[in-house]
């Protein structure tokens, strides 16, 4: 019921939204859950676990209840707090956990089950028979429990991150935060405030304080008008801080448009944050704890300062009739509000009874609330007397104040554990526990809002503060009544009682930890803001304990539930990872190439012609092309580094197994990198352009890894060499051209002729392409006579043109990676697959490229035993006649089962050629010494076992007459 | 986490690489014992405090940083050059 004036609610701005579907009529200014109790709904939701009708008890973003979803299809948002929730027009709002409706819910039958559902039900109730599990028993819970849904949809909107950099982050922006906002930004450091509000002041326009001679709203407002007028100061409203990290960064969620109806264009959903601040000051305030007595879970009944909060900020009563529990003298506060707004107050119970509150109304102290009524909303209450027997009390609202837990969440996220202090009788944060963060205010404990706004004064290097109230709180702990009937909850969002936690005890899951674990206290979304300190509470008394003997569970980032997609931002889709493209990549969409992704990298894979319908039909007919006349192919993808200095030769000496030093000017040599651990990092070529002058490739693949390996090296094992080098992977474009006719393709390109004078067999010629400088290198990873030529890549475009162009003329064309790989598998050259981190030189057929006339990383490791030799899974070829092999079949012998034990290696690479049929790369135990043997390739994933000849790994050419030319 | 790349300034902890303790600097020689070797590849002291660890600024400058850092809290104690202090 709206009762009066409230200093967010905009009274002549009607905001139209709809719940379940019914129309709703709010303020703008009003939450959700403000708008409702407006409209006196007090139902909002259902129970996780008993669906039993809950309504809601913060107006703050620790609310376990009005859980909503908010939007439809993929828009749709679940585990909304109608507390946090702004409304806007058209705004579609749903209940969760309840069908089919909120009012008749059919699984509410799961409380009438309940004695079967208690704690740990899951770990006994459905534990056999275990096949059971899976089909029956957890889908069933899967269904009746759980919050709200996914749309399952691709989300709508996007959501960004970014960066932030302060002098001074306060976190929270009350009494405390504001003073300490103000104090700092005078002086001008960068000082950032983040408030997970909707505007700074915290409590002050929750209460009717007097602050500096003013009403403490509009000191509030007037504070937040000048750090807005200060350019040093940046207020981030509708912004939680969600986590605290190493390095003095934090994680913060900031709502950017979750509560507007049409966001402007381009306006994320929301933004996560990270800050990186100097000194950061911890001024979340603390958070009122409820107390436990049988059925205090009913719609109604919510926290003392809640109901203030509704009555101040949005001029909503919670009820018609309210009835005051408190354990404390904060929770009086709540009786002359409400008077003062004119609203019945019905009764107030102090369970202390030594007090005299002095208030105009019925007062019974030292009393407790031992039952409620009321089937879907609080009708009416028994207290115990003093003396004994019982009392009625007519109330539609139970306003509850167990005292006040400071929010030391964010001061336990590096593992922090917060101290006791008997005197407030709550956890307050350990100073230190987050470095550079100090916590003050109410989240340290000091709870009036002179102590408040003192704490932020001399935090932010002193100064002079306004007069304001100094009231103590005086709580007396109160956790739960005794000695009645009932279900008495705690937590309200894992639907846990009193009771679980005493079957925990008994069932001796009595360390904090197991406790939470096993009756799943405080694991909800909401942490157990509410409740873990009465599951404390409780647990104390059982073991006999002081609560801080019992501990505390460990609260983790984030503080509030943040959306998945937030931490994405907007990497994702196309911007997961950055696309890079070869220089013939618009050559390649022209001629309808499908890609293959390598790294980064899109490759074409093949290039369809004419009625071609798969790709090996195009890949056979480029391998002919290759075998038959020329294929030209983009290599540019290989890691190409550039090599200079008097260093240069020591450097390459280091990282090759072979002697690179020796290298005559004009020549390029195979190279192979080892790890220091002795097996084989990469392979590439190497070669020198000039006296003290190099150019090495690496594959694809390991280029970046070869690159800081080599930075390695430089810097740390020989940082006196004078060698300088610097990647040039996308500064070449590289072309591969192959085939008995790529020599007279590239005469006729360079207008010279390229005989074996001119350049050899792996050779190394500086060409002039027209005006173009290139780099000319006779290498071949086909066996076929065959270049690579590098121009700078803003000719690749051109040149990939004029080299197809002179290819079809000779009878071939474009080839594409699928091509390239049954080239290089005819001939036996291994790429990643075969050197997949597990191989040595010697496995590969390469122990002798291990140079003995010098050190090089790897080499002593190389020589251990066991890295080579007849006991090591060796690089063969295989060949089938009938079937396809497949790379991950592994190898047996005839007639052996297939088991672990029979296991004689696998197949890394396999192709059916068109010309040499079903060929394979392969490791095999000892298996230079066994070509000739027939095995059979088991494959356990397609279910087939093809026989086949381990044989030399290379399959044609094996003296290399053809590429040598 | 934040590193202070001595060329770079502070940086977030994602611009950098971790490689492993610092002792990978002191690569032995190729005629050392077996056991030097074994100990410089494999063997690595877990110690719960202070730890000299290389790190490389791969999204930054490339370079190759010596960082003491607390394994207990992560703080970041000190930040060099790997080459730095090198004789
Ligand atoms: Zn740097």
């Amino acid at each position: 019921m709206r009762v009066r004036e409230g200093s967010r609610i905009d009274a002549e701005r009607v905001v139209r939204f709809s719940l379940n579907g019914k129309a709703v009529v709010g303020r703008k200014g009003d939450t959700l859950a403000s708008a409702l109790l407006a409209n006196d709904q007090r139902l909002m939701g259902r129970s996780f676990k008993y669906h039993r009708p809950r309504g809601v008890v913060t107006a703050g973003s620790e609310e376990p209840n009005a859980l909503f979803e908010i939007g439809t299809g993929a828009g749709q948002v679940p585990n909304v707090r109608g507390t946090v929730q702004e409304i806007f027009d058209g705004m579609v709002a749903r209940s969760q956990n309840c069908w089919p409706s909120l009012e008749r819910d059919a699984l509410a039958i799961n409380d009438l089950m309940s004695r079967f559902l208690s704690a740990g039900f899951y770990y006994k109730t459905f534990m056999w028979p275990q096949a059971f599990w899976e089909k029956l028993y957890e889908p069933i819970i899967r269904r009746a429990a759980g919050l709200g849904a996914l749309s399952g949809d691709e989300p709508v909107g996007d959501f960004d991150k970014a960066w932030a950099h302060c002098d001074l982050l306060i976190i929270g922006g009350g009494p405390a935060g504001l003073m300490a906002a103000l104090t700092a930004g005078r002086t001008g450091q960068r000082v950032l405030i983040a408030d997970e509000d909707v505007r700074l002041g915290g409590r002050l326009d929750a209460e009717s304080f007097e602050l500096g001679g003013m009403a403490s709203t509009d000191w509030a407002r007037e504070a937040a008008a000048e750090l807005d007028s200060l350019p040093n100061v940046r207020v981030m409203t509708r912004t939680t801080v969600t986590g605290a990290y190493d390095g003095r960064t934090f994680g913060a969620y900031e709502r950017v448009s979750e509560h507007l109806a049409s966001p402007p264009a381009g306006a994320p959903v929301g933004t996560f944050w990270r800050i990186v601040a100097d000194r950061t000051l911890l001024a979340g305030g603390a958070h009122e704890r409820m107390i436990a007595f049988p059925d205090n879970d009913r719609p109604g009944i919510m926290q003392a300062s809640a109901v203030r909060s509704y009555l101040h900020r949005y001029g909503v009563a919670p009820g018609r009739k309210v009835a005051v529990f408190t354990n404390n003298d904060d929770g009086w506060r709540t009786v002359d509000d409400l008077q003062a707004a004119g609203v019945e107050v019905s009764a107030l119970i102090d369970t202390r009874p030594d007090v005299e509150p002095g208030r105009d109304v019925r007062t019974v102290t030292g009393a407790q609330v031992v039952a409620t009524r009321g089937r879907l909303g609080l009708e009416s209450l028994d207290i115990s007397k003093p003396g004994g027997g019982r009392q009625f009390i007519s109330a539609d609202c139970l306003a509850v104040s167990g005292g006040w837990n400071p929010s030391v969440h964010l001061t336990c996220h590096m593992n922090g554990r917060p101290i006791w202090r008997d005197d407030i009788a709550a956890f307050v944060p350990k100073p230190g526990a987050v470095p550079g963060l100090e916590a003050i205010g109410a989240a340290n404990g000091a709870f009036s809002t002179h102590e408040a706004l003192r704490a932020g004064a001399d935090a932010a290097g002193g100064g002079e503060i306004p007069a304001a109230e100094d009231a103590p709180v005086n709580v007396t702990p109160f956790w739960h009544v005794t000695g009645v009937k009932g279900r008495q909850w705690l937590d309200l969002q894992n639907d846990v009682t009193v009771k679980d936690i005493k079957l925990a005890h008994q069932e001796n899951f009595r360390s904090v930890e197991h406790m939470k674990r096993y009756t799943t206290l405080g694991m909800a979304t909401d942490q157990g803001k509410l409740s873990n300190m009465g599951g404390l509470a409780v647990m104390a008394e059982l073991t006999g304990q002081p609560i801080p003997s019992v501990g505390t569970t460990t609260f983790r980032p984030p503080y509030t539930p943040i959306p998945v997609a937030a931490l994405a931002g907007r990497a994702h889709r196309a911007h997961f990872a950055p696309d890079r493209y070869t220089p013939s990549h618009q050559l390649s969409e022209e001629r309808g190439a499908s890609y293959v992704e390598a790294g980064l990298w899109h490759r074409a894979a093949w290039f369809p012609q004419g009625n071609e319908t798969t790709w090996k039909q195009s890949a056979d007919r480029e391998v002919g092309w290759v075998r038959g006349a020329v294929g030209v192919c983009d290599v540019t993808t290989l890691g190409k580094i550039d090599v200079q200095g008097p260093g240069a030769r020591d450097l390459l000496d280091l990282l090759y197994t072979g002697k690179m030093s020796t290298l005559k000017e004009g020549r390029v040599r195979y190279g192979l990198m080892l790890r220091e651990d002795g097996f084989v990092m990469d392979d590439g070529t190497c070669a020198r352009l000039g006296p003290d002058h190099y150019v090495i490739t690496t594959t694809t693949a390991a280029a970046g890894e070869v690159m800081a390996y080599m930075d390695f090296c430089a810097q740390v094992l020989k940082p006196d060499l004078p060698v300088r080098f610097i990647s040039t992977t996308e500064q070449w474009a590289q072309f591969a051209v192959a085939g008995p006719q790529s020599r007279a393709l590239l005469e006729g390109l360079l207008d010279q002729g390229l005989n074996d004078d001119v350049l050899p067999f792996m050779g190394y010629l500086p060409v002039q392409i027209g005006d173009v400088a290139g780099r000319l290198f006779r290498i071949s990873f086909s066996g076929e006579l065959a270049y690579e030529l590098a121009v700078p890549t803003r000719y690749g475009d051109a040149l990939i043109r004029v080299l197809e162009d002179r290819a079809k003329a000779l009878g071939g064309g474009l080839y594409g990676m699928e091509a390239l790989n049954i080239l290089r598998i005819e001939k036996g050259f291994i790429t990643h697959s075969e050197i997949h981190g597990r191989v040595t030189a010697d496995d590969i057929g390469f122990g002798r490229m291990v140079s003995p006339a010098k050190d090089c990383i790897g080499k002593v490791m190389s020589q251990r035993p066991g890295l080579h030799g007849a006991e090591r899974q060796q690089l063969v070829g295989l060949r089938a006649k009938d079937g396809a092999l497949k790379a991950g079949a592994h190898i047996f012998g005839q007639g052996k089962r297939a088991s672990a034990e029979n296991d004689q290696g696998y197949i890394t690479s396999a192709c059916t050629s068109p010309t040499l049929g079903h060929l394979a790369l392969a490791f095999v135990v000892n298996g230079r010494a066994r070509h000739g043997e027939q095995v059979v390739a088991h494959d356990g994933l397609h279910g087939t076992d093809i026989a086949c000849e381990i044989v030399d790994p290379v399959f044609m050419d094996p003296d290399g007459e053809k590429m040598r030319g | 986490m934040r590193i202070e790349c001595p060329q770079c300034g502070a940086r977030d902890v994602r611009e950098f690489t971790y490689l492993g303790a610092a002792v990978l600097a002191d690569r032995p020689d190729a005629d050392a014992t077996t056991e030097a070797w074994q100990d410089y590849v494999h063997l690595r002291d877990n110690p719960a405090g202070p730890h000299d660890e290389l790190w490389h600024h791969a999204m930054g400058c490339s370079a190759w940083l010596r960082v003491r850092r607390n394994t207990l809290t992560h703080e970041i104690l000190t930040v060099t050059m790997a080459q730095e202090d090198r004789t």
